[in-house]
């Protein structure tokens, strides 16, 4: 089959998934209330607008208001734009990298291949979170970007695995040598013959870097080692927990933000298993 | 092998010298300066004479006024001695002793959470494989269960059985008024208190596994030699239990890679209900800037984790039969 | 023991609509008769045997029945085959050389296999050192794992064990495939010894080698499309080939001593259809080079000669 019919096919399978429709709809759904929300709130976020303190929800505060009088629905809605801003650039940052080692890791071979995947399996064992406490913890002031990066760099050793693995096997396969003898040089094979056939397993990667990078910057987030200037997520859970919303009853302030990461995440995981199911036509359901 | 575990042996040695190393750098490269921020904690002097002689003194203490290269062996002598520095949190205790009293609970928390959920999550996901009816009400749960930020499973533990509830208390190891002894009134408050970061830490583990083990039994049971089997008749038993028997073994190779994850879930678990875990003990002493206890709770997480590795190579190495003949089966 | 095909019919159930994989299949095999069944990929070989020893999904029954020994087989129920499976019919796959569960010793996948078919290890044991001796494999290989084996002597070990029961009926799919062809050679005589020693009643060689069943098939079955477009004992399919498929499938193998200068090695024209939507009537028309009006109805396969079976309306007009 040509490359135009092939590609029509994979779109015809991906947009029948259901999975894909069920788990691409929900993302998409917290998408817009990211992008939207905020210009449907009132309140800043972190002003304190109720005098009255934690309330809950109601028509003037749609998902209530924190034990300061903030609004929980606009701090609610902004920290759904840093989430998916950390798991879009930490997520992608991650899947680069890995990328970029798994690659060269199984394409190459030899010692070069040796000496990575020792590295590998060194930052895959060290738990990363106990890194990143010690560097955050010496920072006085952290951003956004900054945790971004944290977790790029150290969330890219599960796609680096993964990548390798794919790329040893598709290296010794026949188009490659092909192409190989023919004198194309080593970037072109990989960009126009392997890359191709590895497209399933790079978005596949991406999305579970995507939600990885959110579960990790939430929890950096609740112990206190988030960005110092922004609200997001887990920010919200963890000033929460410390001003006794749970023994206040406020359930409106700490159920939504954790409610929408396990959402999203879950879509994320969920959107994986359809594209399992349109890439690979063994799973395809009858 | 002996090659196997010689080859393991080898990265672990690596990446303790390379944590060890990354634990000892960082006080010394990050920005700031850890003896001004002390200082600034404990009210020193505005005496510049007195304030000159208190940063000198902590420049001995901390070893700053060596040369970086014997900074680095004095740290790595000292580690031998298991001598860890003075707490600054809890002052004049020794790091090693504060870490000492904290980590039994860790262990307690851990090993039982881990080994239930793989125990169990293996269980549910082969059960899943089984039949459609059952994989679609198993798969659901498991991908909820393991999208779930630990911290927020725990708050709503928390939440509904310790506040709304009542069942059980949501702060500490023990109650207040409970003196520690090796009695039953004793042991049951321990139980009570360590059943919900227990169960918090159980599910999202379950969850994980579960989902895995599926999607390994199903993988197995395409496998050329189930269709073998199956082609000559063999009951469903005995291919599922090949099929199964086949799925374990990168299930464990997961566990052990896994465990990352599971350390930083116990560490929000611990910080949601108070829980007197090393991973609480991080949290304080990041609040409090105590330098050595963030860099002893950081060796003795490191260790932790590389001990459970090896403890699970080992078990690997007993269930495959092919790591004994010298081959190396799924970990190579 | 005899088997006999009738009008077996089964399709593949597919997102896009179901793939007319075999159609009308009629035919039988006797005792101790070793018949080859040859054809292009995709020309419904595999899917004759699996649905012989394994029709599940997706593929779909639509009519047929297989009889042996006289018996209706229930092939399209799974659990009542399960009795027939390994001891009155067997396979011998073509993915012998990864059949075999890593991370199980031989030995013991086999006593497994034959306890769970309530067949005693003891009892069997040494029959199964005596096939083993057979093929030349040494006893030390029940105590190793899979991995320590080389493919020629995993394959072997494939084919004592799925012959272990004496099957009357025993299918082997392309099983010379991977091999050179010095262990072709090898592995197609131990198929006739098995035969020859009464392991087994009747075989169907599932190959696109012609060459092989040259050697070792008593009769050869040609299918094309999905179809069985000509029967006949080996001497008459290599030398007086009837239908125009088989004819041309002939004549595009090599000689031996002719050389390419001297003539030409002929192909056929043209591609296989897909059998999504198959032609009407007898599907090789669109490359025959002798089709005419009455090829759009689906020649019945007719008994021309004695044992000599065509699906072929030229023929049919000829023999008429």
């Amino acid at each position: 089959m040509n490359k135009s019919a092939a590609k029509n096919e994979l779109l015809y399978f991906a947009l029948r998934n259901r999975k894909l429709q069920i788990g691409l709809g929900i993302v998409l759904l917290f998408v817009v209330l990211a992008i939207f929300g905020p210009l449907l709130t009132r309140n800043d976020p972190f002003a304190y607008a109720n005098p009255l303190g934690a309330q809950p929800p109601s028509p003037e505060y749609w998902f209530g208001t924190t034990f300061f009088g903030q609004d929980v629905f606009s701090q609610f809605v902004f920290g759904l734009r840093a989430t998916f801003v950390v798991g879009l650039i930490g997520g992608g940052l991650g899947t680069l990298l890995g990328i970029l080692v798994g690659f060269t890791s199984g394409y190459r071979g030899g010692w070069l291949d040796e000496i990575l995947n020792i590295f590998t399996n060194i930052v895959l064992v060290i738990p990363t979170l106990a890194v990143l406490l010690i560097i955050a913890a010496y920072l006085k002031v952290r951003s956004i970007p900054i945790e971004c990066l944290f977790i790029g760099l150290t969330s890219w050793p599960w796609t680096a695995r993964a990548i390798r693995a794919q790329t040893f096997s598709l290296r010794t396969r026949d188009f490659v040598d092909t192409a190989r003898m023919s004198g194309m040089k080593a970037n072109k094979i990989i960009f126009t013959e392997i890359a191709p056939n590895m497209m399933s397993y790079l978005v596949m990667a991406f999305i579970l870097q995507f939600g990885g990078a959110i579960l990790t910057a939430a929890t950096l987030d609740f112990i206190g080692l988030g960005p110092t200037n922004a609200i997001s997520l887990g920010l919200m859970m963890q000033v929460a927990v410390l001003w006794g919303a749970l023994q206040l009853g406020s359930w409106w302030w700490f159920i939504p933000p954790g409610l929408a990461i396990t959402a999203i995440v879950g879509a994320l995981y969920v959107m994986n298993v359809g594209l399992d199911e349109v890439f690979n036509p063994k799973l395809r359901e009858m | 092998m002996r090659l196997y575990f010689g080859r393991k042996l080898f990265i672990y040695a690596l990446t303790f010298f390379v944590a060890v190393t990354i634990d000892w750098m960082i006080p010394r490269f990050m920005p700031g300066n850890p003896i001004l921020n002390v200082m600034a904690r404990i009210g020193a002097s505005i005496n510049p004479i007195a304030a000159q002689a208190m940063y000198t003194y902590y420049q001995h203490v901390f070893g700053f006024d060596l040369p970086i290269w014997q900074q680095y062996l004095n740290f790595w002598s000292a580690l031998i001695h298991g001598n860890l520095g003075i707490s600054i949190y809890m002052f004049p205790t020794p790091v090693a002793n504060v870490l000492k009293s904290a980590v039994p609970y860790d262990i307690f928390l851990l090993v039982p959470s881990i080994l239930l959920s793989w125990y169990a999550g293996n269980k549910f996901g082969a059960y899943a494989a089984r039949s459609k009816w059952l994989d679609n009400t198993i798969s659901p749960l498991g991908y909820v269960l393991t999208a779930t930020p630990y911290m927020w499973l725990g708050i709503i533990l928390a939440w509904l059985f310790g506040i709304k509830l009542g069942w059980f208390p949501i702060a500490g190891a023990y109650s207040f008024n409970v003196a520690p002894s090796l009695s039953w009134p004793f042991i049951l408050n321990l139980l009570h208190h360590w059943f919900l970061p227990f169960a918090s830490l159980f599910l999202v583990g379950f969850g994980g596994q579960a989902i895995g083990m599926r999607n390994m039994i199903i993988y197995e049971l395409e496998a050329d030699y189930s269709h073998y089997l199956e082609a000559l008749g063999a009951p469903k038993g005995l291919i599922r239990r090949y099929a199964f028997n086949n799925a374990v073994l990168p299930q464990i190779t997961g566990l052990a890679l896994s465990l990352g994850v599971v350390v930083a879930g116990a560490l929000v678990t611990e910080v949601v209900f108070s829980y007197p875990g090393i991973g609480y003990l991080l949290l304080a002493a990041i609040q409090n800037q105590d330098y050595f206890l963030i860099q002893g709770c950081f060796l003795f997480i490191i260790i932790g984790v590389l001990l459970a590795n090896f403890v699970i190579d080992i078990m690997y190495v007993i269930i495959d039969p092919r790591t004994r003949r010298g081959m190396m089966g799924e970990m190579a | 023991m005899s088997l006999r095909v009738n009008n077996l019919t089964v399709y593949y159930r597919t997102l896009k609509g179901d793939v007319r994989a075999l159609e009308d299949a009629t035919f039988s095999v006797g005792d101790g008769e070793i018949m080859g069944l040859a054809g292009e990929s995709g020309c419904g070989k595999s899917t004759l045997s699996n649905s012989i020893v394994l029709l599940k999904p997706p593929m779909k029954y639509i009519k047929g029945s297989v009889s042996l020994d006289g018996e209706e087989l229930p092939i399209q129920d799974m659990e009542r085959m399960n009795s027939y499976r390994f001891k009155k019919v067997s396979v011998i796959p073509q993915y012998a050389m990864n059949a075999l569960n890593p991370t199980r010793k031989i030995g013991k996948i086999i006593e497994e296999l034959l306890a769970s078919k309530q067949e005693y290890f003891g009892a069997i044991q040494p029959e199964l050192m005596r096939r083993m001796e057979l093929v030349k494999l040494s006893s030390d290989v029940l105590k190793m794992y899979p991995i320590e084996l080389s493919g020629g002597m995993k394959q072997r070990v494939v084919m004592v064990l799925s012959t272990l029961l004496d099957p009357s009926l025993l299918i082997a799919d392309e099983i010379t495939s991977a091999l050179d062809v010095a262990s072709q050679k090898a592995v197609a005589e131990m198929l006739v010894e098995f035969r020859n020693q009464k392991f087994v009643r009747s075989i169907i060689v599932i190959t696109h080698d012609l060459s092989i069943l040259a050697q070792i098939a008593d009769s050869i079955l040609i299918m094309y499309a999905g179809q069985v477009a000509e029967k006949a004992s080996t001497p008459v399919i290599i030398r007086q080939p009837r239908h125009p498929y088989t004819h041309m499938l002939i004549s595009s193998l090599p000689e031996v001593g002719v050389r390419y200068t001297e003539k030409r090695l002929k192909g056929i024209p043209g591609k296989p259809p897909l059998l999504l939507n198959p032609p009407s009537g007898c599907r090789f028309r669109e490359r025959c080079p002798f089709a005419f009006e009455k090829c759009l109805e689906v020649p019945p396969l007719t008994e021309v000669d004695h044992g000599h079976y065509v699906a072929c309306w030229k023929e049919l007009a000829a023999h008429a």
